[in-house]
């Protein structure tokens, strides 16, 4: 069982969510677009994990775990407080601060 | 690997999916099954802890976050497909084909010659395997990540808080204000009419009937109204007619009323 | 003929110049510093003390003038006493600065050339300073007034008693200072603040020529003190040696206001008539002939110096002469007669050994004399309502007739009439001019001449003839704080000449001066002496068939001739100096303005501009929507990843 498909698929699934969160402008979706990234780097993890025979691969992409949920929780706040005052869940009407 | 060989096609499916689709609910959803393969995944990967912790954490947890935040903001918003910032879809585009090529040629090239395989660390089973270098080597991450998580819910509950700018409306408020709407704009003083109650339909989407026979518009919700997808009286009626071809067509027009204000 | 004149004269000077060699002060120190020290405490004292001196300012700055004039007295009975050779004392006060090798001590030199200054100075100073107190008796400003005559006293005695070219300088800068304050007292008036901004600009000039000289001094001896550089200036090359002198004599010409820096000295007439008796016709004027007279020991070493001294003051005194015949304004009628007198100091001190005694006789006689009439001036204008124009006046010695006589007796001793104290003066110079170099002393017989006709014709318009003031001006005698100073200085305007008495003065002022009988005329002196008298006599006629027999119109005839029109405008010398001078200095200055707004300004803008618009093209780039910086941060990523991608495929 190679390696190298698991890695290519991580790959490919970290860049269609990187388009994702380029095109897309809503927050939430840009947002789930970020947690597919997330995956595909934990992917990665766990493949190389296997590869070298050792946990500290799964031990990483547990604490991205850990991080990710951390990270939903505040950004979801933050869209929410967004959304409260501006009715819009768009990321491109957030753009006051600039030039 | 044929579990890969079938989970990677759709995988990649369902994210192009997450892409391109208009509504934010799919798009959600969509992630559903890119996570759950994942776990799949996880699993033959020799992970059976964070294949669990996958499907608990991520799929049970983040993602329903995700819809509970989607119901709240509005589970109908659609994104327009209007590109505003010019140029960014095709440069998005563009570059991240250039991006992926590059990293699958990247990672295409690493290869650490023999698959060293799992079975000796989890010889003594994946989780606890997991929990003696959790708790030895990283044992400072783990407790910093605790206090993470503590920052995480205190900032969360920061950022949701909302200070109270007027004083609470009390009950006897409401009434004078009810009062108020009534003496100045005539507005009903009662409760709304409930929904029709009819011999074959009595659902909250089968507006009730005014005594002239027209339906009632208060008798449903405003959400339902607003996507259209009530039943019109008259309609079932004829329906009724049809189907039945008794005298039940005078029944909802005495019932309707009465079934107002009999609740 | 000069160079021929000049040969004889070095040969016929023979030895060294005198050095500066002074002795110690001893007991004369105290009168030494206080000489000084009173008037500078006055004007300190009044400038400070501000408005509660006012009531008695006055007095106090009148008193420390006459405190100084004592101790002059003092100290000059005190050397009276000495021989000849212990004369010269020193008193070292402190060292101003030390620089590397060069150390200036502020040191104080008085020997017999400072002690007739300081008699000078501080004895027509006190005079003046009495007859101050009545004609600025109306003045609110009047304590002020006092505080910088003081002031004008310490600096020019800073000037005067300073061993130190620096010293010396520092006076020069002091008395500049108050004659700019003074000549604009009355700053209300335009006129007087542009002649006091005029008389500073223009002196700024000579500074510059005392202070490269100073520095050409340093530079040469390492040393600026008058007995080092005495003891030096015999071993230095004949250019420098006039390079040296040539500065120097660009300093007195802005001081002294002679030829071609001459054009301040008539507007700052604008000053109060004290200001003028003292500042512009007695003391500071002259510093120039003191700065040469006191350089002897540089111009004896530098005979083209000296030449260029003789010929300005030769030039200068036709100058003063004509400006003198043309005016119609009293006071600068006399204003032109000072730069011409003094044009007979420079030509006397230009003349070297044989004429440094005879230019300082002149100087101390004149200012007695010409501060006797510029006060007699004054005493006119402040009985007819301050009116300086001489065609309003006439018939006035019958009105004030203590002014009259003492204005005849500087009249009679400036014109030389026999036995006044001008008479001797002039004519030693003229004398002396004519046997060193005949042209120039023709031109000083000449301006003698002149000066005998230019006088007469202000006695004439002023004192006699028809009475043509106005009906509302009603002459009338000064008070007696006014005359009483009026009448010592003609005292002293007739008495003057006994200092030539046996070539006291000569014998005087030999340990400074040196000595070296200059060569004898063929005639007997007598001769010239009538021959001077003469001249002047054919000049005092002359006026007389002008003025004294014809009506003399209350308006200025206009159709007159080009050399009346010519003395009218101060010979041009103001058209001269904006076309020579003030003109380029303005194109040049408007030409560096536009360059420095075109170029300089151009270059600083046009960057600061340039800048600022490409940031505001480049700033567009933060345009705010969060997708384009992500987009920018996955072009990052994709370059870093290309970068390894390369790296692992080469």
């Amino acid at each position: 069982m190679s390696e190298t498909p698991f890695l290519v698929l991580s790959a490919i699934l970290f860049t269609i969510g990187a388009v994702g969160v380029l095109t897309r402008r809503n927050a939430i979706v840009v947002f789930m677009c970020v947690e597919l990234m997330l995956n595909a780097g934990n992917l990665a993890l766990i493949t190389f994990a296997r590869t070298t025979g050792t946990l500290d691969g799964q031990i990483a992409a547990f604490f991205v775990m850990v991080v990710a949920a951390a990270e939903v929780v505040v950004g979801l706040a933050i869209i929410m407080t967004i959304f409260r005052t501006r009715r819009s869940a768009s990321v491109d009407d957030a753009s006051l601060l600039k030039y | 690997m044929i579990a890969f060989w079938i989970l990677a096609p759709v995988m990649v499916v369902a994210a192009l999916g997450m892409v391109l689709a208009r509504k934010a609910v799919h798009c959600a959803l969509l992630l559903a099954v890119v996570m759950i393969s994942l776990a799949v995944l996880y699993a033959v990967q020799d992970a059976p802890f964070l294949f669990a912790v996958q499907i608990i954490v991520y799929t049970g947890a983040i993602l329903m976050l995700f819809l509970f935040v989607l119901m709240l903001v509005g589970v109908d918003a659609s994104d327009s497909v209007v590109e505003t910032i010019r140029g960014q879809r095709l440069a998005s585009v563009l570059l991240g084909l250039g991006f992926g090529v590059l990293l699958v040629l990247g990672v295409a090239q690493v290869s650490v010659g023999t698959v060293v395989g799992l079975s000796e660390a989890n010889a003594g089973g994946n989780i606890e395997g997991i929990a003696a270098v959790l708790f030895s080597t990283y044992f400072l991450a783990f407790e910093v990540t605790a206090a993470l998580l503590i920052t995480a819910a205190l900032g969360a509950m920061v950022l949701a808080h909302r200070e109270r700018l007027t004083p609470k409306a009390t009950q006897a408020d409401l009434a004078a204000q009810r009062m108020r709407d009534y003496a100045e704009h005539g507005k009903h003083l009662g409760p709304l009419p409930p929904p029709g109650v009819y011999a074959r339909h009595n659902a909250v989407d089968t507006p009730a009937l005014l005594p002239d026979g027209s339906p009632a518009p208060t008798s449903l919700s405003r959400v339902l109204t607003a996507r259209g997808s009530t039943l019109s009286p008259p309609g079932s009626a004829t329906q009724v007619e049809r189907i039945g071809g008794s005298d039940e067509d005078v029944a909802p027009r005495d019932d309707a009323p009465e079934g107002g204000a009999g609740r | 003929m000069i160079s021929t004149a000049i040969d004889v004269l070095t040969a016929e000077g023979g030895g060294m110049p005198p050095l500066v060699e002074p002795g110690a002060a001893g007991s004369l120190a105290l009168p030494l510093v206080l000489v000084i020290a009173l008037p500078a405490l006055g004007a300190a004292v009044l400038l400070l003390g501000g408005r509660r001196t006012d009531a008695w300012g006055h007095l106090l700055g009148t008193a420390t003038v006459v405190g100084s004039f004592v101790c002059s007295l003092w100290l000059f009975l005190g050397i009276l006493g000495r021989p000849e050779d212990e004369r010269q004392i020193t008193q070292s006060l402190w060292t101003w600065f030390s620089a590397g090798e060069w150390t200036v001590d502020l040191g104080l030199l008085y020997d017999p050339l400072s002690a007739l200054f300081l008699l000078l100075i501080t004895g027509v100073g006190a005079l003046i300073h009495v007859y101050s107190i009545g004609y600025m008796e109306h003045d609110v400003r009047r304590r002020r007034f006092f505080a910088y005559l003081n002031l004008f006293v310490a600096a020019m005695l800073v000037l005067v008693l300073s061993s130190d070219y620096v010293g010396v300088f520092l006076g020069w800068e002091g008395v500049g200072l108050a004659s700019y304050l003074l000549i604009g007292f009355w700053q209300h008036k335009p006129s007087a603040a542009a002649a006091a901004k005029k008389a500073f600009v223009i002196n700024r000039v000579g500074d510059i020529g005392l202070s490269l000289g100073v520095g050409l001094i340093f530079f040469t001896f390492h040393t600026t003190s008058f007995d080092e550089v005495s003891a030096l200036t015999s071993e230095a090359s004949a250019g420098v040696m006039t390079a040296i002198g040539l500065l120097l004599l660009l300093a007195a010409c802005g001081k002294s206001a002679q030829f071609p820096l001459q054009s301040w000295l008539l507007d700052a007439m604008e000053g109060p008539t004290p200001v003028s008796a003292l500042i512009h016709a007695a003391t500071m004027v002259t510093a120039g002939v003191y700065l040469i007279v006191r350089s002897q020991f540089v111009f004896e070493y530098t005979d083209a110096a000296r030449t260029a001294v003789a010929v300005i003051g030769t030039i200068t005194l036709l100058m003063g002469a004509w400006i003198g015949c043309a005016k119609d304004d009293i006071k600068k009628t006399l204003a032109g007669s000072t730069m011409s007198q003094i044009g007979y100091m420079v030509l006397a001190a230009g003349l070297g050994v044989a004429g440094y005694a005879y230019a300082i006789f002149h100087l101390v006689a004149h200012g007695a004399f010409k501060a006797n009439m510029f006060l007699g001036a004054g005493s006119v204008m402040h009985g007819t309502n301050d009116d300086v124009d001489m065609r309003h006046y006439g018939a006035l010695q019958k009105a004030m007739p203590v002014t009259f006589i003492t204005f005849a007796m500087g009249y009679l001793a400036i014109i030389g009439f026999p036995g006044f104290s001008g008479f001797w003066s002039k004519d030693r110079i003229i004398e002396t001019a004519l046997a060193e170099n005949l042209v120039l002393g023709l031109c000083a017989l000449l301006g003698a001449g002149v000066t005998g006709f230019y006088m007469t014709r202000l006695m004439l318009m002023t004192f006699f003839g028809e009475k043509r003031w106005e009906d509302d001006v009603h002459p009338h005698e000064s008070p007696k704080v006014m005359t009483i100073p009026l009448i010592v200085l003609a005292a002293l305007s007739v008495f003057g000449g006994i200092m030539i008495a046996g070539d006291w003065i000569k014998k005087f002022l030999a340990p400074v001066t040196g000595e070296g009988e200059a060569h004898h005329l063929p005639v007997s002196p007598l001769v010239i002496s009538l021959v001077v008298t003469v001249v002047v006599a054919i000049g005092v006629a002359v006026a007389w068939m002008l003025f004294g027999r014809r009506e003399i119109p209350r308006e200025a005839p206009t159709d007159v001739s080009p050399f009346t029109r010519a003395g009218r405008h101060d010979l041009y010398g103001d058209a001269i100096n904006d076309v020579l001078v003030v003109g380029p200095s303005k194109q040049l200055t408007a030409g560096l303005a536009t360059f420095d707004r075109a170029v300089v300004d151009g270059g600083a803008m046009g960057t600061a501009s340039a800048i600022g618009g490409l940031s505001a093209v480049a700033r567009r780039v933060q345009n705010g929507f969060v997708r384009s910086y992500a987009l920018a941060l996955l072009g990052g990523a994709a370059l870093v990843l290309l970068a390894l991608v390369a790296v692992s495929f080469a």
